[in-house]
């Protein structure tokens, strides 16, 4: 970069709005990309990214319209251009690479023919000098037995070697630029360090420039020289990527290096167990046992991280304290007394004091009912609660969560995702519990959003005392209010002690591979003292 | 066509891959076929056995003597016990021996049912085909038409069309066009009553109307589940990929698009084939042409039962038959049964 | 490969003016119907003059094969016939909703048998297994309600199915179960309100076919027993006048068409979404 500053692309006060409602998508963009530099956009999902990416390439999705502003390529209009001839610069100066590589190519086509295919189209390489150069990129590309490789059809490789044939196929014809939309994001962690040197390593050798489209700040500072943050449809902070790294101005920005909710203070020491599980074996249907024999224990007050990667069986642990699935053997107490294993042999009293707060409020919300029937339905059925007393109860508890009062009679599917899992939350208080079970209640949720509702659980648990049992695969969301973990891997609690311990010093392998992964690029980058 | 592209570049690299799972899912098919076409065997045998009443009296009449009842009784095999009796009917049918006919019995001691089903049969699969022969291509042409113009004016236009014409019975098609085209215009000939004596060229030219009646009755349906599939294939995320390398639309329609839709096409085409029988009766009312629609329709009526047995297994066995071909086609071009990993 | 990542453009859920138009048409219909006894010149079965009358003052749209009054029987036809169709789609999405219910949470062998059986019976064209049944049944009103109410139902089973098992998996419900609601509570407070636009689609999708098939049969002369007037029948008695280049007995036959049309505009979207889910393999 550096040397060379002329401008390759520009992107003029863009808007691009959804043709159904009249909702900006893109709301006036402004952009611009030298030749040979890498500018990564960030944003949570919604906000207009893929649009940005696509918009670069000169598409625009049927279903959305741009009503005014242009991206020009060198000085050449993207939306003006007839459709000929932008499919010839398609080919010859723009590369794209997908996010989900195996939903991106046609299925009945072999690797290395789609790979060759719009070359050969356009004249731009003979057939044998195209096969040979795709063939050669597919070995820089650390891809096994390049040769056989293209004669292979899109379902017969992997997703980590399908993402690098696209980045083979994006590359081929030298491109001056190249759209990268969130490439990695699919994958497995060690999967996405392989497909990501090799982005690197791609975009070093040819030198073309690059938008590199991702959620995630931390791995997109590795890669790129500036970076925009997109929110809504608009650009909030474009910078060098040193200055978001170290001086982020946005307050968005700040929020999406994520921790901003802080270390959690120390509690008292915890008295007896509030909730006990002992030996829980258990798994579905016939199938094989998901959970091998896990105990823990819960204070009053206190919040219990079980912490996880997908399929660890963490949130089959939270369904088995539910009671939603029975274990096949152990047992569970609650404030010392046996805790029956099937919902339906629970008195009303343990379904109330044992509230489940789904991942997605989303499904757990009735879309078909308004915020009062939400929440007088718990208040009927725990505490007889109807009339007056239910309304005004309703009322505290959307306060308790701070929604403001107005919404009660709007439907619950006209709400936003936070507000939505804020309601969930309030659904959960009205039954006034003493254990919430937390099931990546965060995880979609985009980074400002998830600090509210973490923030607001620890002052919801200083109010009521609840204890928490908080699943989550989010090692920044446990630091911000766990007291304790638990380490789930393959079915087993593999390690648990306090926060402090656990995550200072982890004993087991497998904790410190999952903080390696975490941390890998955050770390690094984290600003000091936040 | 999907099959070719393929094998224009196997080369000589062609893995040769275990072919099991796609003999062992066509296997499947095909049991599953057979199975259903027992199924409605033993269901079309059953409604001999449901007949209200005693059918022997009810046939020949309330005068009939004791012996005669007992007589025909025996005749038809209602004094011995149903499951021989569906095993005799079953191979009785595999040997093309469908019974006789209720109707003419008495009079002149009835006729066999294959008699009458044949050259009835001949009449009909030449309708159909005919019919078929201009509704595929033309449906699928404005289907693509369509899908390609999605949510545009065109679009718009051929779908309230095909809208309107799903909503018509055949009858009225039929109806409208003899007005209009037979006795308004005079042009061409209302009834299609053509005999085994009637020379080809004057056959034809009294088919074009109940063909043009089966085409506009089966073309809407067609359109639209073709446009339907189509657009879905063409929202598919690797469809905007191809025109991102640059290769334009109609290309990546004709060489990715069209060879991946080709299980689902023949899919289309096949489900269509129960619109296109429910066509053939009613066509074959309209225009008195002498086909199996008619002739179950007449059945059905005289409550002949071997008759409308045999035309139904028919109808059965060209449905069910189709369907299979069509399931196996859109097996044999998935490229992930045809190349297991 | 169940989620295939697509892009679909939302299409407004505004009421077009075709719609309006069409639910006009619909309501003149149900008018004619209703009122059929008190605005109907002469009775259903009342000879009232010459056969085949044409257009006169007295007979505004001539006189039948039989000499009715052609105008009475087609506003008695219609209302037979739409009391046919209704009666018909009312026992297809009662049998087969509640079949479809019973497959989504009656348990796995419940769901094979009924699913299998519904399978076979999907194996025939309708029309061949009602023209089989309404041989072993006879012809008449009551035979043909069942056997296309029968046939139909398996149509609704398989959506009553879907749609049931789709919602029996969202969270709500089990955030239902948690708190201790009644199976009966969460079937009509959760479920129901969720799953009455689909089904509301539906019906009107059933009840285009339905109608159209009752017409067709009628229109094979295995409808309702004469003197009884339907659409179907009025067209099939009268055909031979449009050899003549009377276009009367279309008359019926466009009545049909239209409302069958009006249904199919008012539930576009839906009907689409149906159709577009056969796929190939």
């Amino acid at each position: 970069m550096g040397v060379d500053a002329r401008t390759l692309v520009s992107m003029r006060d863009l808007v691009i709005r959804r043709a159904s409602d009249d909702r900006p998508v893109l709301d006036g963009i402004n952009l611009r990309i030298r030749s040979g530099e890498v500018v990564g956009l960030v944003g949570e999902s919604g906000s207009g990214k893929t649009t940005l990416g696509l918009a670069l390439l000169g598409r625009i999705r049927p279903g959305l319209e741009r009503i005014r502003g242009h991206v020009r390529l060198e000085g050449e209009d993207l939306f003006s251009v007839p459709a000929a001839e932008l499919a010839a610069l398609r080919t010859a100066r723009l590369g794209y690479v997908a996010q989900n590589a195996l939903e991106a190519f046609d299925p009945a086509w072999r690797l290395l023919r789609q790979t060759t295919e719009a070359a050969l189209l356009h004249g731009l390489m003979g057939e044998r000098t195209a096969t040979n150069a795709a063939t050669s990129l597919y070995g820089e590309l650390g891809l096994p037995d390049p040769e056989e490789l293209g004669w292979r059809y899109p379902h017969q490789v992997s997703g980590g070697q399908l993402q690098r044939i696209m980045l083979a196929m994006a590359t081929l014809n030298a491109p001056d630029l190249i759209v990268f939309d969130e490439p990695t994001t699919a994958l497995d962690t060690s999967t996405q360090e392989t497909v990501l040197k090799a982005v690197r390593r791609l975009l070093r050798k040819s030198g073309a420039a690059a938008l590199y489209i991702t959620h995630d700040l931390s791995l997109v500072t590795r890669i790129a020289q500036r970076i925009c943050v997109l929110h809504r449809g608009r650009i909030v902070e474009d910078a060098p990527a040193e200055e978001i790294v170290h001086r982020p101005r946005h307050p968005y920005t700040r929020a999406l290096w994520g921790v901003a909710a802080g270390v959690r203070r120390s509690r008292p020491v915890p008295e007896q167990p509030l909730l006990e599980l002992r030996g829980i074996r258990t798994g579905y249907g016939t199938g094989p046992d998901i959970l091998h024999d896990v105990s823990l224990q819960l204070a009053r007050g206190r919040t219990l991280a079980v912490v996880g990667e997908s399929g660890s069986g963490k949130t089959t642990l939270g369904r088995v304290i539910a009671g939603l699935l029975p274990p096949r053997a152990g047992e569970m107490l609650l404030d010392g007394e046996p805790l029956p294993p099937r919902l339906k042999d629970r008195t009303q009293e343990m379904r109330r004091r044992i509230q489940f707060l789904h991942q997605s409020a989303d499904g757990a919300l009735n879309p078909s009912h308004d915020v009062f029937m939400i929440l007088s339905r718990p208040l009927a059925l725990f505490h007889e609660l109807s009339g007056r007393a239910a309304q005004q109860r309703a009322e505290e508890l959307l306060e308790m969560v701070d929604l403001p009062p107005d919404i009660l009679h709007r439907r619950a599917a006209r709400l936003s995702g936070g507000q939505k899992q804020r309601l969930a939350l309030a659904r959960a208080l009205a039954a006034e519990p003493d254990v919430l079970i937390c099931d990546e209640v965060t995880s979609a949720l985009d980074a400002v959003l998830r600090n509210g509702i973490l923030q607001l659980l620890n002052r919801i648990q200083e109010r009521t005392g609840t204890a928490i049992l908080f699943i989550t695969h989010d090692l920044s969301a446990v630091r911000a209010i766990a007291d304790e973990m638990i380490v789930m891997h393959e079915g087993q609690a593999v390690e648990a002690g306090s926060c402090a311990d656990v995550l200072k010093a982890p004993q087991s392998e497998h904790t410190r591979r999952l903080l390696a992964a975490s941390g890998a690029g955050s770390s690094r980058f984290m600003p000091a003292g936040q | 066509m999907n099959r070719r592209n393929m094998g224009k570049e196997t080369g000589g690299t062609e893995r040769c891959g275990n072919v099991h799972p796609l003999v062992r899912i066509i296997a499947g098919r095909l049991v599953w076929a057979f199975l259903s076409l027992l199924a409605v065997s033993v269901i079309i045998f059953a409604a001999l056995e449901m007949l209200p009443g005693d059918f022997a009296r009810s046939v020949l009449g309330q005068s009939a003597t004791p012996e005669a009842v007992a007589a025909i009784r025996h005749d038809l095999g209602l004094d011995r016990p149903a499951a021989i009796r569906y095993i005799e009917w079953l191979s009785g049918v595999l040997q093309g021996d469908f019974g006789t006919s209720l109707s003419g019995r008495g009079v002149e001691g009835g006729r066999s049912v294959a008699e009458l089903v044949l050259p009835r049969l001949g009449n009909t699969f030449l309708l159909a085909l005919l019919a078929m022969a201009i509704a595929f291509p033309l449906a699928f042409l404005l289907g693509l038409i369509a899908a390609m113009n999605r949510g545009g004016r065109i679009d718009r236009a051929i779908n309230s069309v095909a809208l309107a014409f799903v909503a018509m019975p055949e009858f009225l098609i039929g109806y409208l066009l003899i007005y209009w085209i037979a006795v308004r215009a005079g042009l061409l000939p209302s009834l299609a009553s053509v005999g085994p004596d009637t020379p080809l060229a004057e056959r034809l030219m009294r088919m074009i109307l109940p063909a043009a009646t089966l085409s506009l009755t089966v073309i809407a349906h067609i359109l639209r589940m073709t446009r339907a599939s189509l657009s879905e294939l063409f929202e598919r995320l690797w469809m905007e990929a191809l025109q991102l390398k640059g290769i334009p639309m109609a290309i990546a329609v004709r060489r990715h698009a069209l060879p991946n839709a080709s299980g689902t096409i023949a899919n289309i085409f096949a489900f269509n084939v129960a619109w296109l029988i429910t066509g053939v009766v009613v066509t074959e009312r309209v225009f008195v042409y002498p086909g199996i629609g008619q002739l179950m329709v007449d059945a059905v009526t005289s409550r002949d039962v071997p008759v409308v047995q045999a035309c139904a297994l028919i109808f059965a066995a060209v449905y069910i038959g189709l369907n299979l071909l069509a399931d196996i086609v859109a097996i044999a071009t998935n490229p992930r049964l045809l190349h297991p990993r | 490969m169940t989620h295939r990542a697509r892009i679909r453009p939302t299409s407004p859920g505004n009421i077009s003016p075709v719609q309006v138009a069409a639910a006009t048409i619909m309501w003149f219909y149900v008018l004619a119907a209703l009122l059929a006894p008190l605005i109907a010149p002469y009775g259903e079965a009342e000879i009232v003059g010459e056969a085949f009358a044409p257009w006169s003052t007295q007979h505004w749209l001539g006189t039948d094969q039989l000499g009715r009054d052609f105008l009475s029987r087609l506003l008695y036809g219609l209302r037979n016939s739409l009391v046919l169709a209704v009666t018909t789609t009312l026992l297809s999405f009662l049998v087969g909703g509640l079949a479809g219910l019973l497959a989504a949470t009656g348990g796995r062998i419940m769901d094979t048998v009924l699913s299998r059986f519904v399978d076979v019976i999907m194996a025939l064209p309708a029309l061949i297994f009602a023209l089989m049944l309404l041989t072993v049944f006879g012809t008449g009103a009551m035979q043909l309600v069942l056997v296309i109410g029968l046939l139909d139902a398996t149509r609704v089973f398989r959506i009553a199915r879907t749609l049931a098992m789709r919602e029996a998996a969202m969270d709500y419900v089990e955030a239902a179960r948690l708190r201790g609601e009644s199976l009966r509570r969460i079937m009509i407070a959760e479920i129901l309100p969720n799953v009455k636009a689909p089904l509301l689609a539906e019906a009107g999708m059933r009840f285009s076919f339905v109608f159209l098939t009752v017409a067709t049969l009628s229109f094979l002369g295995l409808g309702l027993q004469p003197p009884a007037a339907d659409l179907g029948s009025m067209v099939r008695e009268n055909a031979t006048l449009i050899t003549y280049g009377d276009f009367t007995p279309l008359i019926p036959a466009g009545l049909i068409a239209l409302l069958a049309m009006a249904v199919n505009f008012l539930i576009d979207g839906r009907l689409e979404e149906e159709e577009g889910t056969i796929h190939g393999g």
